[in-house]
């Protein structure tokens, strides 16, 4: 599906990615955890050339492709999806408006443009919400909003980087539950990117481990399923109990 | 009983309406000038910056000097300094027509600032995101950038036709009359105090309409 050979990204003197060689297989769900500044985003980020490699090859399906330009780039990254940690909506554009993007840019007819909209609204559960703006949503269903939005081209594979950073716990579950149904219902790879080991564990059944700049180590897992996210109070408590992270004077 | 309207209103009714006519020109060509020449030029500022889409810093530095350059210029000396250009565009430096060629400069200048400083409060990510779904710069600026900074845009246009207005009152240097102009010549040079104040009123009202108007419709625009 995805294969990074020996990419590597600098700015200025910095090596943010050193050579790294990855391979994403289809219909997987790939988490890739590690500190901040371990590289994680910008590794993500490579999959669709958002951030193009200084060296190495991006494949996708058996093509390198980053030696494209312009329009072909445009058309790969049309066939992949990306939410990021804020949802990134505009603001002025209702719910429906800002699924539609996705095909207005991809020259849908505008008379397929409702039913697929309506469908990835519905798949998310955002259906009754479509003539909402986005100032009117909670941060969970802004968050679906950008799912909708990233499924409704019908893309192989959904990059996620960091979706559920500034999300609360029972929102974060929900969000990585309509991750897991895209894995399963609509088979989208999903590649996820996350520094909470919990939203990594829940989904992943392969975990990439970054460490400056480089693979650590690539682990196979049998995901905990979503219930076991813990976030905001639980793992204050669980910290707190444990005698650790506490710096009260 | 007090008359609606001021005798010496009445008295030169078709001079200022004419006067009205001709800032109408003035500021309506400005205003068009900065909508279909200031908007891109702005536009094309802001995606040649430092970490946008077409990041070009001799193009940005070049562009930034140039509306630097024309919006530091003391607008009687613009227009003064123009002369010679405008004569050879419009074959002529007099008249309402011709002052409307250094209004129309300033104007796209002034607005072009106005459009990258609006661009600039659009939110990164959105524009992240538009180029993860691969969207072209075209789409972004007119899917994205517009959208979302349509309530700004609607406010620095306002602004902008307010002092595009103001700029309009000196073009009597140049033979461009206007009501400005002509709140100079029949008010304070024919020692008309009460013509010229109530002209002022006039300038006032229109510019209170506008400012208005602008207000209402961004307000009436902007979702977020």
């Amino acid at each position: 599906m995805i294969t990074l050979q020996n990419v590597t990204k600098r700015y200025g003197t910095f090596e943010a990615i050193q050579s790294i060689s990855l391979h994403i297989k289809p219909g997987e769900i790939h988490g890739i955890i590690g500190a901040s500044g371990a590289g994680k985003s910008t590794l993500l980020r490579m999959m669709n050339l958002l951030e193009k490699p200084d060296e190495g090859d991006v494949i996708i399906n058996n093509k390198k492709i980053n030696h494209l330009k312009g329009k072909e780039i445009r058309h790969i990254r049309q066939s992949l999806g990306m939410i990021f940690q804020g949802h990134n909506l505009v603001g002025n554009k209702t719910v429906f408006g800002n699924v539609a993007v996705p095909l207005e840019i991809a020259k849908v007819e505008k008379k397929h443009r409702t039913e697929r909209v309506m469908e990835s609204l519905q798949f998310v559960g955002l259906e009754t919400f479509k003539d909402k703006y986005p100032r009117q949503l909670s941060g969970g269903q802004k968050q679906r909003v950008a799912i909708a939005r990233a499924i409704v081209n019908d893309p192989k594979v959904l990059l996620c980087d960091e979706p559920t950073s500034s999300l609360d716990s029972t929102t974060t579950m929900e969000i990585l539950e309509v991750l897991k149904q895209i894995n399963q219902k609509l088979n989208v790879t999903i590649v996820i990117v996350s520094h909470e080991m919990d939203v990594i564990r829940s989904l992943s059944e392969r975990v990439t481990v970054m460490a400056d700049g480089q693979i650590y180590d690539v682990v196979d897992i049998k995901p905990t399923g979503v219930h076991k996210i813990k976030k905001g109070a639980a793992t204050f408590v669980e910290q707190l109990k444990s005698g650790g992270d506490s710096n009260h004077s | 009983m007090i008359p609606i309207i001021p005798d010496v209103l009445v008295e030169y009714q078709s001079e200022i309406w004419v006067s009205i006519g001709e800032s109408s020109i003035m500021v309506g060509f400005s205003v068009l000038a900065a909508l279909l020449v200031g908007l891109p030029i702005g536009t094309f500022l802001f995606l040649c910056r430092k970490g946008q889409l077409l990041e070009n810093r001799i193009v940005f530095s070049s562009l930034n000097l140039i509306v630097n350059i024309i919006r530091s210029f003391p607008f009687l000396l613009l227009v003064i300094f123009m002369i010679p250009f405008t004569r050879f565009v419009m074959g002529t430096a007099i008249g309402t027509a011709a002052a409307t060629l250094p209004m129309m400069v300033i104007a796209i200048a002034h607005y072009s600032r106005l459009v990258e400083q609006s661009l600039l409060d659009v939110p990164k990510g959105v524009i992240h995101a538009a180029v993860s779904m691969g969207a072209s710069v075209k789409d972004i600026i007119f899917k994205f950038l517009y959208v979302e900074a349509r309530s700004a845009l609607v406010l620095s246009m306002t602004t902008s036709t307010i002092s595009f207005i103001s700029y309009s009152t000196i073009m009597g240097v140049v033979g461009g009359g206007g009501i400005g102009d002509f709140a100079i010549r029949y008010g304070y040079l024919q020692y008309r105090t009460d013509l010229m104040v109530y002209i002022i009123i006039i300038i006032v009202i229109f510019v209170q309409i506008i400012q208005y108007t602008g207000i209402t419709l961004a307000r009436k625009i902007d979702k977020r």
